[in-house]
């Protein structure tokens, strides 16, 4: 899960800022209160399912009604442009919104230390295809890449199938999945999420088969092993409820502008730059489209939000699909400031086998994609 | 009390820090509170996901930001 984002600062000085309004006015009650739904689970994710289809069910006319009101041509291009954004925005951020809030419920079953007691100790093959799949769901950041990654090694859960987990959290989660379905359709996102679920579970496979066990910093071999029982803290569903709340105001308050400037660049551009602008030099044609892709991918650091005005503004311009998710992928998957964290518990050899089968990986992906489209 | 607080120095670990500051000077309660920013000794406790937080040498977080309530739990034990 993508949660370390320059403007966070911000949000938690805001934050605290509140917070220490708000204790200023409790400081007399000593018991804490909680909010109706917490008290009311059930009854408010009812009412809240109900809202949330009323919204999304009123988007089209809301959407042209308020084009209807500016002074512009709904057939002109402007005017088709504004309804597009005003039906998209409002439509991508609903369904982030829900999906994000669901999540939150569901990552706060499926904890680190409950995910690494489910790995440990199985074989690889099955065990890499868990790891992938459970990156999904469990919330990661990538400041935690490196905790997580030695208390995985430390309990016992194989190399590879660790890495199957790290390459598969930060790249295939629900933020980029939701924002692929709400702008590219469902076509887009189911491929992406097998895709990448794929290069998960073969990177994470044969770099298992490699047997790079050496190669880890001695610090890390040497430290005593763990073992991956936990005690698991049952939580009630008005909990759960929280944990949703609290997702969303982490990652939709976060991710919001990114949103924003990718659905206007997305209008706009149709208009004022030649469609076919990218397609000479990024189209399906030119074979090496796809490696340059990776190698500018690969050192860039972005969260799944961040590259998506890029997705956007290269595929309205006839850039080829495979191509953009190619990039894509490796902007999200690998980065220069993850492989410098990295390096204080790898050896160089193994992260240079890390960075290379991984980008190989998507290499194939941008070809195959490619290929079949 | 000894408080310490684990993480590698991202904005969810300075924000843990401050807030449990606040607290407990609002309560009145003393503190000592320390950073623990050394990978090795973060590992140590056997936590994965930072910010962590340890209480007399005992884990009792582990993983963003703890929550005002839990913080004042911790504090009146």
């Amino acid at each position: 899960m993508p949660n370390c984002v320059s403007n966070k600062d911000f949000f938690d000085y805001l934050r605290l800022f509140y917070q220490s309004a708000v204790f200023a006015g409790m400081n007399t009650l000593t018991a804490p209160r909680k909010s109706w739904p917490t008290r009311q689970p059930v009854a408010f994710l009812i009412l809240a399912a109900i809202v949330w289809l009323g919204l999304y069910n009123t988007l089209i006319p809301a959407s042209e009604a308020l084009v209807a009101l500016l002074p512009l041509e709904r057939d002109s291009h402007m005017g088709g442009a504004l309804q597009f954004f005003f039906y998209d925005t409002p439509k991508v951020l609903l369904l982030l919104t829900a999906v994000v809030f669901v999540m939150g419920m569901v990552n706060s079953y499926f904890t680190p230390e409950r995910t690494r007691a489910l790995l440990a100790g199985r074989s690889e093959g099955v065990a890499n295809v868990m790891a992938a799949s459970l990156g999904i769901v469990t919330p990661f950041c990538s400041c935690s890449a490196v905790p997580l990654f030695i208390g995985f090694v430390q309990a016992g859960v194989p190399l590879g199938v660790t890495f199957s987990f790290l390459i598969s959290a930060p790249m295939v989660n629900e933020v980029a999945l939701t924002l692929l379905f709400g702008m590219f359709g469902w076509k887009v996102a189911l491929l992406y999420l097998g895709l990448g679920l794929s290069v998960a579970i073969v990177a994470g496979w044969i770099i298992g088969r490699l047997k790079m066990e050496a190669h880890l910093e001695d610090w890390v071999r040497d430290m005593p092993k763990m073992s991956a029982d936990f005690e698991a803290t049952s939580m009630t569903l008005g909990e759960r409820i929280e944990g949703g709340f609290h997702a969303v105001k982490e990652i939709v308050g976060k991710v919001w502008p990114y949103i924003l400037v990718g659905i206007a660049l997305g209008g706009l551009i149709h208009g004022y730059v030649p469609e076919d602008f990218m397609a000479n030099f990024m189209g399906r044609d030119a074979w090496w489209s796809v490696p340059l892709a990776v190698v500018m991918g690969v050192p860039m650091y972005t969260n799944a939000a961040g590259v998506i005005p890029i997705v956007q503004a290269l595929l309205a311009k006839g850039a080829a699909l495979g191509t953009v998710l190619a990039f894509m992928m490796s902007v999200i998957a690998l980065s220069l400031p993850e492989m410098i964290i990295l390096r204080k518990v790898l050896k160089v050899r193994l992260i240079a086998t890390f960075v290379g089968v991984v980008s190989a990986g998507i290499l194939l992906v941008g070809f195959v994609f490619n290929a079949v489209l | 009390m000894d408080i310490k607080v684990l993480g590698t120095g991202c904005a969810n670990c300075k924000a843990t820090i401050a807030l449990i500051d606040q607290i407990a000077q609002a309560k009145g309660v003393t503190v000592t509170l320390t950073k623990v920013e050394e990978l090795r000794d973060i590992m140590g406790y056997g936590v994965m996901s930072t910010p962590g937080v340890v209480i007399n040498g005992k884990v009792v977080h582990a993983g963003g930001v703890p929550s005002r309530d839990k913080i004042e739990q911790w504090l009146a034990a």
